[in-house]
């Protein structure tokens, strides 16, 4: 992992769409945050095929789903809070029942927001997201992944909701090697799995290797894919681990925590600790003193693999 | 096309009847609309219904299915038995259209407000693609009280979406009562005018108006087209005629035989 080489995946998403914007199937739409959700870097390059819809998320997703009636690939970009939450009922009707090929790439998820607080703070959607028939959900920790997911997304046809996040983080992979439905396992460690997806993927590999130090040896997953879930690699962490932990920048209600627990409990039933937003509200603050306030971050995950 | 209207106007009946539930006052209102634009207008085949280079057509009023249906399925799009299982577990065609189970069927709809925006997407689509295809929004008035058609019809005009027709099914009632008791739209005219729209006034329930209309909406160039078309709820079935009860409702087999008399049909259809 590179701590002086971090991006945001957002950003890393604005430069992966530029990249395949010459396939002509390729159209972006975005709600008046294009140079927030950095689809700006795509609309520059392709004016052509650039669609700013206007504040209006419920237009967004269902021009999204008309579109792709007609063989387009939209990629239907805003805040997460606006796109899973106010535009849920287009986003179940008019894409993922007809199982219609737009891909939702939602920036801004979680509480590393940072200040703008509460309403803009989206710990709902992989929860919401998750529960919709035909949707494949797919959240990236760093600016390869992004990379891959954005191109590998394209190359597959159903709905998908990307969920990308504002906070810079650091580089962790060099090699796209990667699978839509597979975990990453980080280490080799058998006292604790720690599961992480996206922003608390860094939090949780910083926290691997201080525990090391500390003469406990843990391993990370890496779960880009939420769903559907790798349920091979996380039995397989149970059987082979003494414990398992899931963090997330998400309610610990119906997001990663629960889908690891859905597993575990039909196949091999293991305690499980989740960490998260337990079940409120976020706040305004800067996004690190945020990870450490919700008690997402890496001290918090060594503090809790030690107290367990 | 008047027989054709009236066919449909049976089916209507027929299927609501079989599935006891259903729209029909809202699918009668529309008879007259989707007769002309399957029959006359649109450029449709039945053996290829996902052509590439179609007229589209997305029912955002969804819940008058049986409408949509009763007109696929006289265009052949598939048997008109299948019409018999209308809202039943074991048949296709679903209580709002589903674009992935039934033949004909351009978008899936039936939570009001969202079909504007999807025509648009495939507006835009067909500008993108250089095709001259059409595409039309049939709209109740009830339903343009939802906030995304008005997000959708900002969209038309910025793109300037002179291959979209929005079709307004104007026929005065929604479940609650008259559209003006509930909240009041009018005047829709004015509001699609604003918009952005060229709009033509008609009477959704004359065919000429009808065929007329349509015409006059493809020569306008760029701009999107709305038809206000004043109809009748229920229209072609005397008792059903302007009566808000008949929203959704199915009839009882008295009721059955006299809507088919009516409509011109054998008793024992």
């Amino acid at each position: 992992m590179n701590n002086d080489d971090k991006k945001a995946t957002r950003q890393s998403y604005g430069e992966a769409l530029a990249d395949i914007g010459e396939d002509e199937r390729v159209v972006v739409l975005d709600a008046d945050l294009s140079t927030a959700t950095k689809t700006s870097i795509f609309a520059k390059k392709y004016p052509n095929h650039f669609f700013d819809v206007g504040i209006a998320e419920q237009n967004l997703m269902s021009v999204s789903a008309g579109l792709a009636t007609c063989g387009k690939i939209p990629f239907a970009s805003t805040f997460a809070v606006f796109a899973a939450g106010r535009a849920y009922d287009q986003i179940r009707n008019s894409i993922c029942y007809p199982n219609l090929n737009v891909k939702i790439c939602a920036t801004h998820a979680g509480v590393t927001v940072g200040e703008d607080g509460a309403t803009h703070q989206m710990l709902e959607d992989l929860s919401l997201m998750r529960t919709l028939p035909n949707m494949t959900v797919m959240c990236t920790s760093d600016d390869t992944q992004t990379k891959w997911a954005i191109k590998k997304i394209k190359e597959i046809n159903g709905p998908v909701y990307l969920r990308l996040c504002r906070l810079a983080t650091p580089k962790i992979y060099n090699e796209e090697n990667f699978e839509i439905g597979k975990g990453v396992q980080i280490g080799e460690g058998t006292d604790a799995t720690i599961i992480a997806t996206g922003v608390t993927v860094p939090e949780a590999i910083k926290a691997m290797e201080e525990l090391k130090e500390k003469g406990v040896n843990v391993r990370v997953i890496d779960m880009h894919t939420i769903k559907p879930i790798d349920k091979e690699i996380i039995i397989k962490s149970a059987k082979e681990t003494k414990k398992i932990i899931t963090v997330e920048d998400h309610n610990i209600i119906g997001g990663l925590g629960s889908a690891v627990c859905e597993v575990l409990s039909e196949n091999y039933p293991t305690q499980v600790v989740r960490m998260g937003i337990n079940d409120r509200f976020g706040i305004s603050g800067k996004a690190e003193e945020l990870l450490k306030y919700f008690e997402i971050d890496k001290d918090s995950i060594i503090k809790k693999i030690l107290e367990n | 096309m008047e027989e054709i209207a009236k066919q449909i106007r049976r089916d209507i009946v027929k299927q609501v009847y079989h599935a006891k539930s259903g729209h029909p006052g809202g699918s009668l209102s529309i008879a007259d609309i989707l007769a002309v634009l399957y029959f006359k207008e649109m450029n449709v085949d039945v053996n290829n219904p996902k052509k590439e280079d179609r007229d589209r057509l997305v029912l955002s009023k969804g819940h008058c299915a049986p409408a949509l249906y009763a007109t696929l399925a006289l265009k052949g799009f598939f048997k008109e038995e299948e019409l018999d299982s209308f809202r039943k577990v074991d048949g296709i065609l679903q209580g709002h259209p589903d674009m992935k189970k039934i033949p004909g069927v351009d978008m899936t709809t039936g939570s009001l407000g969202q079909g504007l925006s999807a025509a648009n997407g495939m507006a835009i689509a067909g500008k993108l693609d250089n095709k001259d295809y059409r595409v039309y929004a049939i709209l109740g008035d009830g339903e343009i009280e939802e906030g995304q058609i008005w997000e959708a019809a900002m969209t038309a005009t910025k793109y300037k979406l002179d291959n979209l027709c929005v079709i307004v099914d104007n026929n005065n009632l929604q479940i609650d009562g008259t559209i003006e008791d509930v909240i009041n739209p009018y005047p829709i005219d004015e509001k699609f005018k604003s918009f952005g729209f060229n709009v033509i006034n008609i009477n959704g329930n004359n065919l000429e108006e009808i065929e007329k209309s349509l015409e006059e909406a493809k020569k306008c160039k760029g701009m999107p087209t709305a038809i206000i078309a004043k109809t009748i709820k229920g229209k072609g079935v005397s008792f059903m005629e302007n009566k808000v009860e008949w929203h959704g409702k199915a009839p009882n087999e008295e009721e059955y035989k006299l809507a088919i008399k009516e409509l011109g049909g054998q008793e024992d259809e």
